[in-house]
């Protein structure tokens, strides 16, 4: 494959898709799916071969705001319909090339304003299982430059000055990540994609494996070609069947075409990528807990130094880049190289997918600049809380993250900004909370999570998260203390500072942030046996663990 | 040093070969123990002692590795599912939107707390951490197929629909 073969493919795409006068793209992600968008998809079809206009009927990745699906956009026109079922596909059929179906149309403008798309650049505009598709939008144009006009030390000085940092919450500069990969020494090194996205309340990471799992391919095989790894490992949640089934087609194709293997378009550079399901243990998003699983053994972490980057996968250096990082690897290639860092504040550049969900009008998957202000993604993005409930708290980086008030919503959205205020941008879950949430219950929720999911190696998060859980339980049923709170404050000190791993060290984050910006619910709870939100019922008996 | 025969199949049982495809594609490597307790699941709904202690044998795993690593996985199961599995995410977004109601509303119906089988090995009931749907808030599975934005009177309804069936 050369970069002629690539543009030859992309020009007989675009040769067939211009014998057709429209397409019709089908949200096939798993939100409309769940709403029978494979009926809606076939009935399309029957309808389309009824007419005898010439239309590509095309199934596609997540469209985003899935509150209003199932979704259906109309091309060449970008007309958008939303709730849209197989009884309306003939409306639709027979309204081509005239006016568009009134009742279904929808405006979303306001929605898609302030959004702008990097990584789901191609979210709702290819078959996710057509490669073909992939290449016709400057696919894999990105790799062959790579290979055949870069030095590795190019690449990582490119990623590098893009100020690119890792979109799975840490947010470590991923340059400075590649370069001591690179440097490490041995001939045998390994890139890992880390898709066991185990944040409840999220789902990005899902959306872009399924909706456009080349582009993490091709992130990974210029990653591996930066500091010189030969094998990949992409590790996926074994909830997750439908991303990957699509990674795996990805794959063959990728190798078909000559992407992926030996000597990849007649260069030495040699790569591949195997798939490692997950088996559902939230610590496994540890790179060494992740490292561990992939070895086929428990997901327990343990202590770091030394780094994966030095001693990783079978003791040999390993990258380990979450599936965000590696789709925004393409177009900083692609692009010129102070494109990427253009958009974005500070000492956070680039874009960030969040999945907007809980109490909002609009839920689904949207792509912004960092720096956007809180208010800007609640109120304009997600179009506010709905019901005639007032906004109390949006939650971001999940068990590991904080709740922010909403006197704080004219915060920008940054790594920095998001850790001052005592939560983490984390992998990009984004829920929303009004007047109906007790936020003492939240806090309970997520202990409660990282109780069970405490892999039990070290003794601070074993232990002492089930002593905050059974804390939070006696405050949630009017039992608690005043002498429990400040216990709670001590404990969670402890559970931070002597941790082994993310998973403990980040734990006590929920309880902490819900104390320091709703303190008075949880005086609420404890002195008038109330709770304000009507969540918690004070009557029921308290769990106790031994 | 004697190269190593892996142990005879169970049984002539044509899914113990799926299995054994598994191990085979990893070159027998110890490192294929989660792979191929993902295939023995897969294959058998489950994972029973002597499934376990086959995977063991073939990949040169000591027992209490393969056990230990069945139990710290969430998603392994070592009792037999039921006819029907319905699921309830439990995610946070599911849990803002109500989840737990649901889950009351079918552990009162059934009889049985989650995790478990109803006696006569019809209905499963389980909770999910994230099925990744998110958005349609709270969400159910009912043999895996997701629905979104459900009622507890449209839980029930979905398990009516098996007791009849």
């Amino acid at each position: 494959m050369t970069i002629e073969e690539l543009e030859q493919i992309a020009k007989s795409v675009c040769q067939e898709n211009a014998k057709f006068d429209y397409e019709v793209n089908v949200c096939m992600d798993l939100a409309c799916f769940s709403q029978h968008s494979g009926e809606l998809r076939d009935a399309l079809v029957k309808a389309v071969e009824a007419s005898g206009k010439k239309v590509l009927v095309r199934r596609t990745g997540c469209m985003g705001p899935c509150s209003s699906g199932p979704l259906v956009r109309v091309d060449p026109e970008e007309t958008l319909y939303h709730h849209v079922n197989a009884g309306h596909a003939e409306a639709i059929v027979s309204s081509l090339g005239g006016e568009p179906v009134p009742d279904l149309q929808c405006d979303l403008n306001e929605h898609f304003e302030k959004q702008v798309r990097v990584v789901l650049e191609n979210a709702g505009h290819i078959d996710p299982e057509k490669i073909e598709d992939y290449i016709s939008r400057d696919g894999y144009q990105a790799l062959l430059t790579v290979l055949t006009e870069m030095m590795p030390n190019g690449v990582i000085h490119r990623i590098t000055e893009s100020g690119l940092r890792g979109r799975g919450g840490g947010g470590y500069p991923t340059g400075l990540k590649w370069g001591t990969v690179a440097k490490a020494g041995g001939d045998l090194k390994y890139v890992v994609c880390n898709g066991d996205e185990g944040d409840p309340g999220a789902f990005m990471d899902r959306s872009v494996m399924e909706g456009d799992p080349h582009r993490v391919i091709e992130g990974m095989a210029i990653a591996a070609y930066a500091v010189g790894a030969s094998k990949g490992y992409i590790y996926v949640r074994a909830e997750y069947p439908t991303a990957v089934s699509r990674l795996t087609v990805a794959l063959r194709d990728a190798r078909r075409h000559g992407l992926l293997g030996h000597n990849i378009c007649g260069t030495p550079f040699s790569f591949d990528v195997e798939i490692r399901l997950g088996a559902g243990a939230f610590v496994c998003g540890e790179e060494t807990a992740l490292i561990a699983s992939i070895e086929g053994r428990r997901g327990n972490p343990r202590p770091r130094p030394p780094y994966p980057a030095v001693s990783g996968l079978w003791g040999k250096p390993t990258l380990i880049n979450n599936v965000e990082t590696f789709a925004n690897i393409a177009p900083i290639f692609r692009k010129e190289s102070k494109w990427f860092s253009s958009v974005g504040s500070e000492r956070s550049k680039g874009t960030k997918v969040f999945a907007l969900t809980g109490k909002i009008t609009h839920t689904g998957l949207v792509e912004v600049p960092l720096g956007i202000k809180l208010y800007e993604i609640i109120e304009n993005i997600g179009g506010g809380v709905p019901g005639g409930h007032t906004f109390k708290a949006v939650q971001t980086g999940g068990p590991s993250g904080g709740c922010i008030p909403a006197d704080m919503l004219g915060l920008g959205v940054s790594y920095d900004a998001l850790m001052a205020a005592g939560s983490i941008m984390g992998s990009g879950g984004m829920i929303v909370m009004d007047d109906t949430s007790c936020m003492v219950n939240v806090a309970r929720f997520f202990v409660e999570f990282c109780m069970t999911e405490s892999c039990g190696k070290c003794i601070p998060c074993r232990a002492g998260t089930a002593q905050m859980f059974t804390l939070l339980s006696r405050i949630c049923a009017g039992t608690g203390t005043m002498d429990d709170l400040e216990l709670l404050v001590s404990l969670c000190g402890t559970i931070k500072e002597t941790s082994l791993c993310g998973l403990g060290m980040t734990a006590p984050n929920p309880v902490l942030s819900t104390l320091k910006f709703f303190r008075n619910e949880y005086i609420e709870h404890i002195v008038n046996k109330r709770c304000p939100a009507g969540v918690c019922n004070m009557e029921a008996p308290v769990e106790v663990l031994a | 040093m004697l190269a190593f025969t892996p142990p005879p199949l169970p049984s002539d049982d044509k899914r113990w070969k799926i299995v054994n495809g598994t191990m085979r594609k990893n070159g027998f490597a110890r490192h294929a123990l989660i792979e191929t307790l993902h295939t023995v699941q897969s294959s058998f709904g489950y994972l029973d002692d002597d499934s376990i202690r086959f995977v063991a044998r073939s990949l040169r795993v000591p027992l209490s590795q393969a056990y230990g690593v069945v139990t710290f996985y969430h998603y392994f199961s070592l009792k037999p599912p039921g006819k029907h599995t319905f699921t309830i995410c439990t995610g946070t977004a599911c849990y803002i939107k109500g989840s737990a109601k649901l889950v009351a509303a079918v552990e009162k119906r059934l009889g049985i707390p989650q995790g478990q089988t109803t006696k006569d090995g019809e209905i499963s009931l389980m909770t999910a951490r994230c099925v990744g749907a998110c958005s349609r808030a709270p969400v159910t599975l009912s043999d895996g197929e997701v629905a979104g934005e459900m009622t507890s009177e449209q839980v029930i309804e979905q398990l009516e629909r098996w007791a009849v069936a």
